[in-house]
């Protein structure tokens, strides 16, 4: 029995001191899953590039219900992963609480701001991305009528669908801006079929290209606008791939910069708010083949131009986060 | 709302309201079969899951709808078995399923094609495509019959037609045949139907096995009918919707009918808060909209709305005497 307690002693040791000396980096990814194919996919393909680059390794975790969070960021400080990254808003609350508790430990949150002296938060300007989408929205469409789809009904979301409604704006001031969020609960951003009801609902509001910032949900909104034969705008990663010739542009939000580079500076991540917008690349909109017959030089030599006023600031977009308030659009 | 608007919520209450039908058409055959079956929203998960990888894998939506209704009547089973044979309780076991069926769905897609439990996008004859009925073009400009024929009652797919063909043919079967008698009985008093020398157990087995046919169905509509493939969690709460549909519905198939089109007009108006607000004066919380169908059973349960009813020997495994 001493014996057998000696030796679990040592394999414990011997475990944690491990853990000590790897100090491996971990991610934990939102809920919507590893590979949703836009904001957690995006995270994933950072830290992959990471782990390719150096060659290092990583921990991850996916969520599964809310209740998990606190766990889960404890479990991985206590396992000795440094510095310890999650993506999504959500985490911010129990990032507050967790981050005190383990000081040596650095934290890095995306889409969410934490002020603790050990944690790095990486916020984006979404609105500025969206704008310039909502920009390519208003020149793509016939009908003088753009939709939003948004998630879960969240200040962040509203940010988005802000940004874009004073793009679309900005093209066209009579253009009608159709927004709907998918629901108030977290299942918003796994219901592709109500995401498939809301595009439909849409067009017969006269919508014509459709923006989807729902994450899972959005995946059923680029489908169904495909079906339906209207264009949609993709978020957070490229998703232009997901339906050629469909999907007019995606809103690049460089999660897996963010990542990157929180893993890259390891544990001397420098703690503080790190804003990544259009000047610093941050975020932006995607060409590749798949939508090159949808974009005309015109529309983007007319997004690029807006583009390079809003990095000299000669075009603010207004953040709704700011003041919950927007110009363009009611919610 | 004009007369365009309304066939278009109504088109969307179609779709929306389907998978409710076919849910609740599940629990109504179990229930009134006495085993409770909390698990409708496991069963549609897998069969979601299944026919979404097997129509990618084999091309045919067919062969997918086959295996939604396999890895249905699978899952059926099981609570058949836990409920049934070892007597159980019947909403340990179905919660139970809904749990198992939530990871396993996605860690079977996963490991089948790498996609983040998702299945691949289906095309062309892997998906059940929208149907158009006969004259439909024909009638399209005979005033007001003609767009409601043409919006709301044509162009969906199959499954749709077969949903509303099964309210009917699942009323015809409880109440006019014999096996649908018995199956009542059992779940009223099982004790008399052993005594009339009619097996408890297989007619439990069997309405348990009609309910996972019907999950399996509904499952299916929803990856590759209203959808082109299963996604996590995608059935999003239909199942427990479902089951307020059926207390809604007082446990009768065509009551099932209009509690399940009713809840699904809530949801398409839900889509639809410009009208709302137009018809109504004000400005309505989306949300609310969203909780009337629980509002409304639990009305219907407090004895507000008629009478609920369930089948007495609901929830209670049978136990023979010795």
């Amino acid at each position: 029995m001493t014996l057998m307690k000696h030796l679990l002693g040592a394999a414990a040791t011997l475990a944690l001191s491990s853990g000590v000396v790897m100090a491996d980096p971990a991610i934990i990814f939102d809920l919507g899953g590893k590979f949703d194919k836009s904001f957690n996919e995006a995270a994933f393909n950072g830290a992959q590039r990471w782990a390719t680059e150096t060659g290092g390794t990583f921990k991850e975790m996916e969520m599964q219900s809310e209740a998990q969070r606190e766990q889960a960021l404890r479990s991985l400080a206590e396992a000795g992963a440094n510095p310890v990254v999650m993506t999504g808003f959500a985490f911010g609350d129990v990032l507050n609480k967790v981050a005190p508790d383990f000081p040596d430990t650095k934290f890095a949150i995306v889409d969410m701001v934490v002020d603790q002296p050990n944690v790095k938060s990486v916020v984006f300007n979404e609105h500025e991305g969206s704008y310039l989408v909502g920009m390519m929205a208003a020149l793509a469409s016939k009908t003088g009528t753009v939709g939003f789809i948004g998630g879960m009904d969240i200040p962040l979301i509203r940010k988005f669908g802000c940004g874009y409604a004073q793009g679309v704006k900005a093209v066209n001031p009579d253009a009608k801006i159709v927004l709907n969020m998918t629901g108030t609960t977290p299942a918003a951003w796994n219901d592709p079929v109500k995401g498939a009801e809301l595009t439909k609902a849409q067009k017969a509001q006269g919508a014509d290209v459709i923006y989807a910032a729902a994450g899972g949900t959005g995946v059923g909104v680029l489908q169904t606008a495909a079906d339906e034969g209207i264009l949609s705008i993709g978020v957070d990663s490229n998703q232009n791939y997901l339906h050629p010739g469909k999907v007019l542009t995606s809103m690049l939000k460089r999660v897996d910069n963010a990542v990157y580079e929180a893993f890259k500076e390891g544990e001397n991540l420098t703690p503080g708010i790190n804003v990544m917008g259009l000047a610093n690349d941050g975020v932006g909109y995607a060409m590749d083949e798949n939508n090159a017959a949808l974009v005309t030089p015109e529309m983007q030599a007319k997004v690029d131009e807006a583009a390079a006023k809003i990095k000299a600031g000669e075009i603010v977009v207004h953040d709704y986060t700011a003041d919950n308030t927007c110009p363009a659009a009611t919610f | 709302m004009d007369y365009a608007t309304l066939l278009q919520i109504l088109d969307s209450t179609i779709r929306l309201g389907t998978p409710l039908l076919i849910a609740c058409l599940a629990g109504l055959f179990s229930e009134r079969a006495g085993i409770f079956d909390i698990g409708l929203e496991g069963k549609m998960l897998m069969a979601a899951m299944a026919s979404g990888a097997v129509a990618a894998l084999s091309g045919s939506v067919w062969i997918g709808l086959l295996a939604g209704i396999g890895a249905s009547m699978l899952f059926a089973l099981l609570h058949g078995l836990a409920s049934i044979t070892f007597r159980g309780n019947q909403l340990i076991s179905g919660v139970a399923l809904n749990f198992l069926s939530s990871g396993i769905t996605v860690l079977i897609a996963q490991r089948l094609f790498g996609q983040g439990g998702r299945t691949p996008p289906l095309e062309g004859a892997a998906r059940f495509n929208p149907i158009d009925l006969p004259f439909a073009e024909a009638l399209k400009d005979v005033p007001v019959i003609g767009p409601l024929y043409y919006e709301v009652i044509s162009g969906h797919s199959i499954l749709v037609y077969l949903a509303l063909a099964l309210v009917p043919l699942s009323w015809w079967v409880l109440s006019r045949t014999r096996f649908g008698l018995r199956l009542r009985a059992v779940g009223e008093n099982p004790a008399a139907v052993d005594t009339a020398g009619v097996s408890v157990v297989r007619m439990r087995y069997a309405a348990v096995l009609i309910t996972g046919v019907l999950c399996g169905i509904a499952g299916a509509y929803m990856a590759t009918a209203l959808q082109a493939g299963f996604g996590r969690e995608m059935t999003a709460g239909r199942g427990y919707i479902a089951l307020a549909a059926l207390i809604f519905a007082k446990w009768r198939p065509w009551q099932a009918l209009g509690a399940t089109m009713l809840f699904g007009f809530f949801q398409a108006l839900a889509l639809r808060p410009d009208v709302v607000e137009r018809t109504v004066g004000m400005k309505v919380p989306i949300s609310a909209l969203d909780a009337l169908p629980y509002i409304l059973t639990v009305l219907v349960l407090a004895g507000f709305v008629g009478k609920a009813i369930p089948p007495r020997a609901g929830g209670e495994p049978y136990v023979k005497e010795r």
